[in-house]
């Protein structure tokens, strides 16, 4: 079985982003960038599930511009067997992205896809479903344990209301959430195998999707910030507080 | 003018919170809004969908297959009314944010994730970078626009409404590859975190899963929901569905109790609608104190007690 891993490249998540005075977009002008902290998680467990045995190989995926192989060489130095980008200038949205993987997934043929749970910079938590819908097979999103058997899953997701946990017929595509599992660390040796590792780049015009119906995104602000209130000495000055604003 | 459709989060018996505010942000959108609620044996969800405030019609859709909320059925299903709306909303829970985007892609549209407000019937405000910038967003004119609404930026509708229920045959096949297995809900008896109008959440000051019953002991007392810093999950104080934060629950108190939590932006991001917040932590100098309402620096294990007595 092939495993498909999605990976995006974006702002690092220490980095505290700040809105460009013209409202323009946000300031990433020499800013650092880093694997999606959720894609690094579903690699790892990709990873894993070939460790197992259950998978011959595992394949990370990423659209973008050619900076974008930083990224993808991130996830070959983790140990993903090889790469494939798929060259665009575009900024794709999920809908588009969603259909270009489904034109990888055509040629590939994977039993597992792999995704973050949302992106740390749009925070649109949509590639997967959708990819799962255009495909019509199953989805599970916000993963939190992921067991397989046979051409089976049994996926855990953490929802609102406690643990969710179904079974999935393969292939399916599966979101993972933050306590999957904890990434390794790459190692210095791994970098310098991860350069010989296959990276194949295919334009997205040959892969024949069409990029349309885009959401126009436009002014950029700051959010609103809280003020800093008050202080008082002890719980009794707390409880009088509260009562004088009528919330206990 | 718009034609709005909300696909009601339930559990089978009762209608949640977030079906509510999605009528709240539907009213901001403005035009004719219906509620679909999918389910087996609907019949009171049903009926509290049809009292929220502003409802025109309640369409209850009962089948085995739609029984649990799989997104790849009720995506199917949802997909089969679309024609009818120019607008497809669900709420930014996890339950809305699994259907909905399966939904938008079986449309054939991109999908407007957590709508904070509402510019005009196309154009809406949304957070990105984990809140730390606000963008506007704009759907073609001429598509359906499918959208999440953020919850915690909107009021629950009223529920004094009266609108007419109109029972539905399903129009969708049950997809068989995948398989509801069961449900492990924790938490028990205390309100729910995320329409809990009281909120006490502890830090990774408690210091252990022992340390962190007063905090339950204090929301009992307060008929509040518990919540964590993610922090005090990582440690193993409390269970992963009690986090609060850009990586856990977004939610919209009244009031939030934060003991013993430092403040960190991951925290902060999902508790900066909350009505009003008081933070207790030892550290004078710890970044909650610069969002919170009211502040006390000190020892929580002896001020939660104290603060206890004094609530009588």
């Amino acid at each position: 079985m092939k495993i498909l891993v999605g990976i995006k490249r974006v702002v690092d998540y220490n980095v505290r982003v700040r809105v460009l005075p013209d409202g323009s977009g946000v300031d990433t002008d020499g800013v650092k960038m880093s694997v999606n902290p959720f894609d690094e998680i579903a690699l790892e467990e990709a990873l894993r599930i070939r460790e197992a045995g259950d998978a011959e190989e595992v394949i990370v995926v990423s659209a973008g511009g050619d900076e974008c192989q930083q990224q993808l060489r991130t996830g070959l130095a983790m140990g993903a067997d090889r790469a494939i980008q798929i060259q665009t200038s575009e900024s794709l949205q999920p809908l588009s992205l969603a259909r270009a993987f489904l034109k990888v997934i055509e040629r590939e043929e994977p039993g597992l896809v792999i995704l973050g749970k949302q992106a740390i910079d749009d925070d649109n938590s949509q590639t997967a479903q959708m990819l799962a819908g255009l495909w019509d097979r199953p989805q599970a999103t916000f993963a939190s344990k992921l067991v397989l058997d046979g051409q089976t899953a049994s996926v855990t997701r953490e929802v609102d209301a406690g643990m969710e946990t179904i079974e999935v017929d393969l292939p399916a595509v599966v979101s993972v959430d933050l306590r999957l599992n904890e990434p390794r660390f790459v190692k210095l040796p791994d970098i310098m195998k991860a350069k010989r590792k296959p990276l194949d780049v295919i334009p997205l015009e040959d892969l024949e999707v069409s990029v349309e119906g885009n959401i126009n995104v436009g002014h950029h602000a700051s959010p609103p910030q809280r003020e800093k209130g008050i202080m008082v000495e002890d719980a009794a000055q707390l409880v009088q507080e509260l009562k004088n604003r009528g919330l206990i | 003018m718009s034609r709005i459709l909300i696909i009601a989060e339930h559990d089978g018996q009762v209608l949640n919170i977030s079906t509510a505010k999605c009528v709240s942000c539907a009213k901001a959108i403005g035009g004719e809004i219906d509620i679909a609620v999918f389910g087996n044996g609907i019949d009171a969800v049903a009926a509290e969908a049809a009292a929220l405030d502003s409802v025109n019609k309640v369409i209850a859709v009962n089948a085995e297959h739609l029984e649990t909320p799989l997104a790849a059925n009720w995506a199917a299903e949802t997909r089969n009314m679309a024609s009818d709306y120019s607008h497809l909303l669900g709420p930014s829970t996890t339950f809305g944010k699994d259907l909905m985007p399966r939904v938008a892609a079986l449309v054939g549209v991109n999908q407007v994730s957590d709508i904070m407000a509402v510019n005009g019937p196309s154009s809406f405000k949304r957070p990105i970078y984990a809140g730390n910038a606000i963008v506007d967003v704009e759907t073609p004119a001429d598509a359906t626009a499918v959208a999440t609404v953020r919850t915690a930026s909107w009021k629950a509708a009223a529920g004094s409404g009266n609108a007419a229920i109109e029972q539905r045959a399903a129009d969708s096949s049950p997809a068989s590859h995948t398989r509801f297995v069961g449900m492990e809900v924790e938490g028990g008896e205390r309100p729910d975190l995320q329409s809990a109008q009281r909120v006490v959440s502890g830090g990774r000051a408690l210091g252990s899963e022992e340390n962190f019953g007063i905090i339950y002991s204090l929301a009992d007392k307060l008929g509040a929901g518990v919540g964590a810093s993610r922090a005090a999950v990582d440690a193993g104080y409390c269970p992963n569905d009690m986090q609060v934060g850009q990586t856990g629950k977004i939610i919209s108190p009244d009031l939030y109790m934060a003991f013993g939590i430092s403040g960190a932006i991951q925290h902060v991001t999902g508790i900066k609608d909350a009505g009003t917040i008081v933070a207790v932590n030892k550290d004078p100098e710890a970044p909650i104190f610069e969002i919170a309402d009211i502040g006390l620096a000190g020892d929580l294990f002896s001020i939660i007690p104290e603060f206890e007595s004094l609530l009588g």
